[in-house]
This record gives structure tokens, sequence and C-alpha cells, in this order.
């Protein structure tokens, strides 16, 4: 009886230690916090983008840190939960006092860490983000890429283009990116002589389309506009072409993952989605870029690989131009970023702390994914 | 019309998913009045077998026509995941054995937990594609129905091992013996039932039946991940409190019912302004509906408690 009485608050003091972590930039360090889906649903956006990220850091701190200090990259897994991503950043913000937060890849999770990185004053950069509600949060908001009103238009002109007038819709109505995308091009699509024969939605998550496809091959649809993530599109692909469908899909850059062509296979031929980066892109400095990751983790970059290096270059340049990492300070020089040579384009953030980009549209041909166009903005 | 053949054939083969998983969480309430929640999570595992099995025997099942390697992977799965159910029996519930059941119902979800993030970290969060067990032939492809070998098959299989457990049931000494031991436990050991081997032989059928379900569930939709067992545990679940839990047939009318309903309310809810994914929350209504007007199940039987 009395060891028991002994053991519980001896327990409880000894749980209460481990919370006691050696944290925040001491002085011999920069500590800069990443949001990352590294498990889940969309794993490989994380992992794609914190190889990216990684990689930026890992260079700066072989070239000899910044201002006289190491950088230090503290990754949180949010395993593609909605809910996570918030509850990590502030974990970020409040334990290990980091200056700046790189993430999140999600728009859906973007949107929950945008407040709280705002509320507490550290920058924080999106790399691929494209829901214009994520910088609305407030001014230490940014994101490196293009937005969806933007991407939208993109693949909407696309359609139009290829002849195809009358396009079918399924959204992922729990992902605040698809529905926004969804939004954009039914504006633009609608407006300039496009038919919407059906809209139909699912979960993240679900594994079963044909229901929603049945009703959508009825409308006879000349193209399949899925704003969803890879992993449900190869599924619904799949179950498309098992119900007679052969119409195309056509996505946008929430396809983008080595996952969609390995899940989907055969279906996804003919396929199209606008994106941020090829990396067939023949330009030296892509190429190079391509080099290197490619010899550090034995694939080619995708686009979130390499909007995650160049929020994390945009960042580094922002501290060096800044001269400190104060939070107001370093804002003020992300926020002047101006033509910056990124990986992915040349980089100026607008007053909306948007970047102006172009869109490339990539085709699922022969189980690989191939550039067919650049459209600008 | 057409439309609506499809979706009812669609509605259908969902349906037989759900019986299958309904079945083995029926057959488990029915002898131990106990709800497996870990089911879900051996339904997975499942599924996992068959894929590591295939990845270890491609070579030689390669050369095999694809029924057999199709069988051979469904029972070296099912035995080892009936061998699995045991151990977690053996490990998990046995110490319970005597003590309140909502102890054994919060064992259940911890085994469930457990599974699921120990899946995690061995396999990774990353879904992975499921192998090709069963090739994309269509069966019938008349006037614009379409129906391929896959849902032919996890028909087929549903309702071989329907019967098959009907037969083990009704007709076996060991089914005899589980139907002594769900009337009352005490008065089947005097009756000379071995409880505990009636126990593990019941928790390894059920395991096996839930692998069967996993695999067939992995041919239909080829990702696998460790949480997939979740989603089609839960609908199952529901459907086996739909069909009267404890009631074998009932599992497969309540699977099909809730099969065709989500269908239906997912190809057709669109027109009366349901979003299309809002068809999750289908088998939970009609959840809420048995429990406040039947809820014994539709063909379950109301229990008197006897005093």
């Amino acid at each position: 009886m009395k060891i028991r009485h002994f053991a519980l608050p001896a327990l409880a003091a000894a749980f209460a230690l481990t919370g006691c972590k050696k944290s925040g930039s001491d002085a011999s360090t920069i500590n800069i916090g990443e949001v990352a889906a590294m498990t889940g649903n969309t794993a490989t956006f994380g992992q794609s983008s914190h190889n990216g990220t990684q990689m930026a850091i890992d260079e700066a701190n072989a070239a000899g840190g910044l201002l006289g200090k190491q950088l230090k990259l503290i990754t949180e897994d949010d395993q593609s939960k909605q809910g996570e991503a918030g509850i990590v950043a502030k974990k970020l913000i409040s334990r290990s006092k980091v200056s700046a937060l790189l993430g999140e890849v999600a728009s859906g999770r973007s949107l929950e860490m945008a407040p709280i990185a705002q509320a507490a004053g550290v920058p924080m950069i999106s790399p691929a983000s494209t829901n214009p509600k994520v910088t609305e949060a407030g001014d230490h908001v940014f994101r490196v890429c293009f937005i969806d009103p933007f991407q939208g238009t993109v693949m909407a002109k696309f359609a139009l283009s290829k002849g195809w007038k009358k396009v079918a819709i399924l959204t992922d109505s729990k992902q605040d990116y698809s529905v926004g995308l969804t939004e954009f091009f039914k504006k633009y699509y609608s407006a300039n002589g496009g038919t919407i024969t059906g809209e139909q939605s699912y979960g993240s998550g679900d594994k079963d389309f044909k229901a929603q496809l049945t009703a959508i091959k009825a409308g006879a649809p000349d193209a399949i506009f899925a704003s969803g993530y890879y992993n449900e599109v190869a599924l619904v692909a799949k179950q498309a072409r098992e119900l007679g469908i052969t119409a195309p899909l056509l996505g946008g850059d929430g396809w983008d993952s080595a996952s969609l062509i390995e899940v989907g296979g055969k279906a996804m031929e003919g396929c199209y989605y606008s994106n941020h980066f090829s990396n067939e892109d023949q330009s030296p400095a892509i190429q190079e870029f391509v080099k290197k990751y490619e010899a550090k983790h034995g694939a080619k970059p995708d686009a979130m690989a390499a909007l995650g290096y160049d929020s994390a270059k945009i960042l580094l340049d922002a501290i060096k131009r800044a001269g400190s990492v104060e939070g107001k300070a370093l804002r003020d020089a992300i926020a002047a970023t101006k033509d910056y040579p990124g990986i992915t384009g040349k980089i100026t953030l607008d007053e909306n702390r948007n970047a102006n980009k172009p869109a490339v549209i990539l085709m699922v041909k022969d189980g690989k994914v191939v550039y067919t166009e650049t459209i600008a903005p | 019309m057409e439309q609506f053949l499809q979706q009812l054939l669609n509605g259908l083969f969902q349906g037989s998913i759900y019986a299958l998983i309904a079945l083995g969480y029926t057959m488990v309430y029915g002898v131990l009045r106990f709800i497996n929640f870990a089911h879900g999570d051996v339904f997975m595992l499942g599924a996992f077998t068959a894929y590591g099995l295939h990845k270890l025997l491609a070579g030689t099942l390669a050369a095999m026509p694809w029924p057999v390697s199709l069988i051979i992977i469904l029972v070296a799965s099912m035995a080892l995941c009936a061998a699995l159910g045991i151990v977690i029996e053996l490990l998990a519930y046995r110490p319970l054995r005597n003590r309140p059941r909502l102890n054994v119902l919060i064992t259940a979800i911890g085994v469930s937990l457990f599974i699921e993030y120990t899946g995690q970290l061995a396999f990774g969060a990353t879904q992975r594609p499921f192998p090709e067990l069963i090739p994309p032939i269509q069966v019938v492809s008349a006037g614009g129905l379409s129906v391929s070998m896959t849902h032919v098959i996890v028909l087929g299989t549903t309702l071989l091992l329907l019967f098959g457990l009907r037969m083990i049931v009704m007709k076996t000494k060991m089914g005899l013996a589980m139907r002594a031991l769900s009337l009352n436990p005490t008065a089947s050991t005097l009756m000379g039932v071995n409880n505990s081997v009636v126990i593990s032989f019941t928790f390894g059928l059920g395991s096996a039946l839930a692998a069967a379900g996993g695999i067939l569930y992995a041919s239909l939709y080829p990702s696998i991940e460790p949480f997939m067992g979740i989603q089609p545990g839960l609908k199952a679940f529901v459907a086996a409190v739909l069909g009267g839990i404890g009631n074998i047939p009932g599992a497969a009318l309540g699977g099909l019912i809730i099969g065709i309903t989500e269908t239906l309310v997912k190809g057709y809810g669109q027109s009366i302004g349901i979003p299309s994914g809002y068809s999750e929350g289908v088998a939970f209504v009609i959840l809420i509906l048995i429990l406040v007007f039947k809820p014994s199940g539709l063909l379950g039987k109301v229990e008197r408690e006897k005093v």
C-alpha cells in the first residue's frame, strides 16, 4: 500500500520533468519551424517539401550559416490531419521559439496555421498553398506560389482551348483547396462558353466514387475536372475507366505526386493538371537543382520539393537583408522580396503577399508526367 | 433508368463488402456478447498480410492462373490473421474474462488504436498500391451497365462465407458449442464445452472473415494504408446493428441496405440539394433511426433480462 502512494507522485514528477527540454534559439542557432504532412493521406506533399526545405537549409549551413549562426530546421508532422497543423504550429512557436514558420502545403492546414502565426508575430511562408484566403489572415503570412483565382482559370482556359465544351466537376468537399479551386474554375469556364454538365463531391479518405461517377457519366462530359488531392484522384480515375468513362481528367497542383501514377496506373493516361514547376525544364538552374536533389534522394524533385526549397531560400535571403530575425524586421524584409530567382520562377511578393507566377500544364503520358505548355498570368 | 440500375449495382457491391465485415462483428457479438472494435484493424492487417505474401511469393504465383493464386493468398492470409486473432484474444481479452463488459470494450478500443499506430510505425503512413490479384475483366458490359470480375468475386465470396458460417454454426459440433456458450456460458461448461477453446475459435473465425474482407476491399480499392480499416469497420458495425447484432443473415441484410442507401444518396443527392460528399452521414443517420425505432435490429430478437 505504502509503495503505491509513493509511486504516483513520483511518476507525475517524472512526467513534468520531461516537459522541460532545452528550447528556443540559443546564442548559436537560428530556429526555423516547419509544419509538414510527413505521414497520412497527403504524405508525399510533406516529405517532398521537407526534402526541398532541408536541402536549402543544409546548403546555407555549409556556406557558414547566417548572421554568424547555424540554422536549425525543426520539423513537425501534422499527419495530414486538419487540426494537427494548428497544434504543432503553436508548439513550434511557444516551445521551440522559432523565428519563422515554413508551411503548409495544403491550403486547409495553412488556413489553420495562419492566424496563429499572425497573432504571435511570427512570419509564415507557405510553399504551395494556393487558396487566396491563406494570406488574408494577416501581414505576417506569405506564400511563394500562385493562387487559385489564377490556377482555376488556367485549367479552364486549357479545357476550352482543347475544344472541351462540356465538363463535369468532382470536388473534395472536405478540403478548402479543392472547394476554392472548383469555384474559380467554374467562374471562368462558364463565363467563357463552357457548360458544366454536373457537379459531384466526395470527402477526403473516401475510396468509392462509383456513385458519383455514374451520375457524371449520365451527363456525357468531354472532360472531368477533379480538383482534389492525388490519392483520391488516382482511385477516381481507375473507377471511371471501369465504368467505361473515357473522358480525360483535369486537375490542379494537388495531383502532384509520384503516388498518382503508382496507384492510378493506366487510368491516368491522357490526363492533365496544372502545376508550379516541371523538372524537365532545361534551364541550367533548374537542371542543377534536379541533379542535386536526385543525388540526395534518389528521385526527381516534384513541385512541392522545388517550392519547399524556394520558400526556405526566400526566408534565408530575407534574414540576410533584414540583418536580424526579429519578427517585424524579418516580416518587412520578406515583404520586400522582388524578382528573387527561384527554382520555380522569378518570385516577387505583391501587396497581398502572393507571388505572381506562370503555371505549367503537365500531361500523364506512357506512365510518366510530361510537360505540355506554360500559361502566363 | 440505366443510371439507376448501375447505381443499384454499385450499391449492391458496396453493400457486400460491408456485409462481409459485419459478419465478423455479428458473430463475435453473438457468441461472446462483446463488440470487437479491433475487427476493422484485423481487416487492415489482412490486406497488408496479402500484400506481404504477394511480395514474398511473387515469382511462384506469377506462373499460376489467377484464381489459384487468389485462393492461395486468400487462404494463407485468412489463416495468418486467424492465428493473430487468437493471439489478440489470449493477450488482451482473456485476462478480462470475468470483468465487467465495459472493461473489455475499452480494451478493444485500445487494441484497435495499438494495431493502427503500430501499423503506421511498421508500414509507414503513405498508401501503397495493392497488387492486382484479380485481373480487370469486365464480366458484363451490356448497354452501359458495367460489372467487373472483382465485383463478382466479392459478391460470390460474401455469399460463400455467409453460407459457410451458417453451416458451421448450425451443423457442426463446434457451432453447437458456440451457440451453447452464447446462451449461457456457465451452463455450457457444465455440458462439457471448453469455453476457452470455443472463444479462441470464434475469434479466429472472425479474424479470418475480417482478413478476407480486407483483401477483397483492397482488390476493389487498391490503395492500402494503416488506417484503412476505420471507416469500413464503423459502417460495417452499423450494418451489424441494423440487421440485429448477433444475427448472421441480419448482418448481410444490414450491409446491403447501407450499401444501397449510401450509393443512392451519393448518386442522386445532388439533385435534391445534398452534396454527394455528405453521404458519409447516411450510415449514421440509419444507426440513429434503428436505435430509436427498433434497437434490436431488423432481424434481431428483443432480449429480455430474466431475473
